[in-house]
């Protein structure tokens, strides 16, 4: 589906809704992974918004394209995206962490419908992912699954043996996303253990590759659509994106991959949010 | 004597029919694939000694290869299960559910779906593979999961009927296999019922108190019973299988605890976070009496001829009759 200008900025003005309420809940939880989040917030309000043929209120209709997040870390994105969506009220966001919420600091399948599986633990997301998509070819389904990885996770053993199963199945259903975001915890990827050729990896393991930036909707959908064009081989986009997008101070900072943002520091970045960095006047103020 | 009640085999004690648990396994999945067209094969190359091969010829379609990797066969088939197939794994018990413990932790059990783990090759009785092939500790990994289920099926036949209630079950469940050929006890008559432990043996007069029970699981619920009827004159024995390690069918073992008042446990694994370790923790706080525990004691295994390795470990006929007598003398007066 060609994207017109009016759906590009629909999407962007949801993405800048995803990060508020990203802040807004990291503050409240006192804890959580910042940088990441607010790096994918195009992304996920791209799927949410545009991309994932499924029913808010119906997260369970068999139908429905799967997104699996495999670096659950960065799921206060998601139950942002979630929200903004209809899956549940926005306030609810305000319990992420917290005891007896559906917001499990890493996600849930069983708390929360719509979360598709349980993550965390790193590099078993593409796997669960090329399970689902290999059952849905056995049943000839007509839904997508997408995986959503993190670069860091691209250390874990496991990711290359789903990536041979899925390279060598052809499974052509699956689509993933790599946040290349550059960062892990220790610091720089290329620093703690390089991944280039990440590309090169990719497709001796017979995956068809593409680059974009991942801040940009229009070159990210293009990707998705020529995904689905090909029949031969599952695709990996490698989605280059600015950890903590959105905001000047995080941006970049592998620092902000594992804190939450002060009460004080919530105040100025939301700010910085509702004004496009001081360019219009908010009525937040 | 044995408990007529379950048709258990006629030639158990002279010339029992031998076969490997892992063969019945085999036949039962055949016939869950038949029974339910969800029911879905995934194994990390070892079609063939896993006793899988005949399902993937039966069912090419609904076989899927993991290759030597078994933490994505643990988490594709997480993704099966998700999406609606009921996916049985094979492997060596070392390496399913060993390697790719945190994988079923996480992306089974945690996440909940049906995904069946079948550990073959359990127990020193691999033999001549050595430590590195003989799973001891998988029992334990596997109990300690909520939500998931332990089965242990003492011959081929229980193994053929272990494996169609796990594709019925509707969570996580581990089978527990062993290699090599063990006496059938069992026949298609006796019942099986998940989580119901079952009374082998009981002294010929059923009124009078028994002198000691042995709790046995696994195919060593053999030299359980062969202990059991040798000391027939001189003690009065019950012996229950426990084929369902977990959820432990806690009110047999209390009320046969508190009726024998001594307790033996007999497994092929470590007796540390086993069938020994499980029985203890309920008799500990329900019926505190005194236990001796017949296993692997904190060690690993070693290359050897199945028989050696278990009369080496203490765990043969002879040792169990040692076990028994021995808590029966620590029995309050």
């Amino acid at each position: 589906m060609p994207l017109g200008e009016d759906k590009v900025l629909e999407i962007q003005n949801k993405a800048r809704a995803i990060r508020e309420t990203i802040i807004e809940m990291l503050v409240a939880a006192g804890s959580g992974h910042t940088a990441g989040p607010l790096g994918m917030a195009d992304i996920f309000a791209t799927f949410y918004f545009h991309i994932l043929n499924h029913e808010p209120h119906n997260p369970e209709w068999e139908e429905r394209d799967r997104l699996i997040l495999s670096n659950g870390h960065i799921v206060p994105v998601r139950y942002a995206a979630m929200a903004h969506a209809g899956y549940f009220p926005v306030a609810e966001c305000l319990t992420l962490r917290k005891f007896g919420s559906r917001l499990q600091g890493h996600p849930e399948r069983t708390k929360l419908p719509g979360l598709e599986t349980t993550s965390g633990p790193l590099g078993s997301g593409l796997g669960q992912a090329a399970g689902i998509a290999y059952g849905a070819r056995m049943d000839r389904k007509r839904f997508r699954t997408y995986v959503v990885m993190s670069d860091g996770e691209q250390d874990a053993g496991n990711t290359w043996e789903a990536a041979m199963f899925a390279g060598n199945n052809k499974l052509h259903n699956l689509t993933a996303v790599i946040d290349r975001n550059n960062i892990q915890i220790n610091g720089m990827t290329e620093q703690v253990m390089p991944l280039e050729n990440l590309r090169g990896k990719y497709e001796a393991f017979n995956w068809h590759v593409l680059e974009v930036d991942g801040h940009n909707i229009k070159q990210f959908c293009d990707a998705i659509e020529e995904a689905k064009a090909i029949y031969e081989k599952p695709t990996v986009i490698i989605a280059h994106t600015i950890p903590g997008k959105g905001i000047k101070e995080i941006e970049f900072d592998y620092t902000w991959h594992g804190k939450p943002p002060t009460k004080e520091e919530a105040k100025k970045f939301l700010h910085e949010l509702r004004t496009l960095g001081g360019k219009v006047k908010s009525e937040h103020q | 004597m044995l408990n007529s009640d379950l048709k258990l085999a006629k030639n158990i004690f002279d010339t029992p029919d031998m076969a490997p648990t892992r063969d019945g396994f085999g036949t039962g999945l055949v016939e869950a694939g038949e029974k339910d067209s969800r029911v879905v094969a995934v194994c990390a190359d070892l079609a063939e000694s896993t006793r899988i091969l005949a399902f993937k010829e039966k069912f090419p379609d609904r076989y899927i290869e993991a290759g030597v990797a078994e933490q994505n066969l643990a988490t594709v088939a997480s993704g099966l299960a998700n999406y609606g197939k009921i996916p049985f794994i094979a492997s060596y018990a070392t390496f399913s559910p060993g390697r790719n413990n945190e994988q079923i932790r996480t992306t089974v059990s945690i996440n909940n779906v049906p995904v069946k783990i079948v550990g073959s090759h359990a127990g020193v009785s691999v033999g001549p593979d050595g430590a590195t092939h003989q799973a001891l500790e998988d029992i334990a990994l596997m109990r300690v999961q909520p939500r998931m289920t332990v089965l242990y099926p003492c011959d081929r036949e229980q193994a053929r009927k272990a494996t169609l209630a796990a594709a019925e079950h509707q969570g996580p469940v581990y089978l527990r296999l062993a290699r090599e050929k063990t006496p059938i006890m069992t026949t298609a008559q006796t019942s099986f019922e998940f989580g119901k432990a079952q009374l082998m043996w009981q002294p010929k007069d059923r009124r009078k108190k028994p002198d000691v029970v042995v709790f046995a699981t696994g195919p060593l619920l053999y030299n359980a019973l062969i202990a059991a009827r040798d000391l027939e004159e001189k003690l009065a024995v019950v012996v229950i299988n426990i084929h369902t390690i977990k959820p432990l069918d806690a009110a047999t073992v209390v009320q046969w605890a508190k009726k024998a008042g001594a307790v033996v446990t007999v497994e092929e694994h470590q007796v540390a976070g086993g069938l020994g370790g499980a029985i203890a923790e309920v008799l500990a706080s329900q019926a505190p009496v005194p236990v001796e525990f017949i296993g692997v004691h904190d060690q690993f295994g070693q290359s050897g001829e199945p028989a050696e390795l278990i009369a080496h470990y203490h765990m043969d006929a002879p040792s169990i009759i040692d076990a028994i007598t021995k808590v029966k003398a620590r029995k309050a007066k």
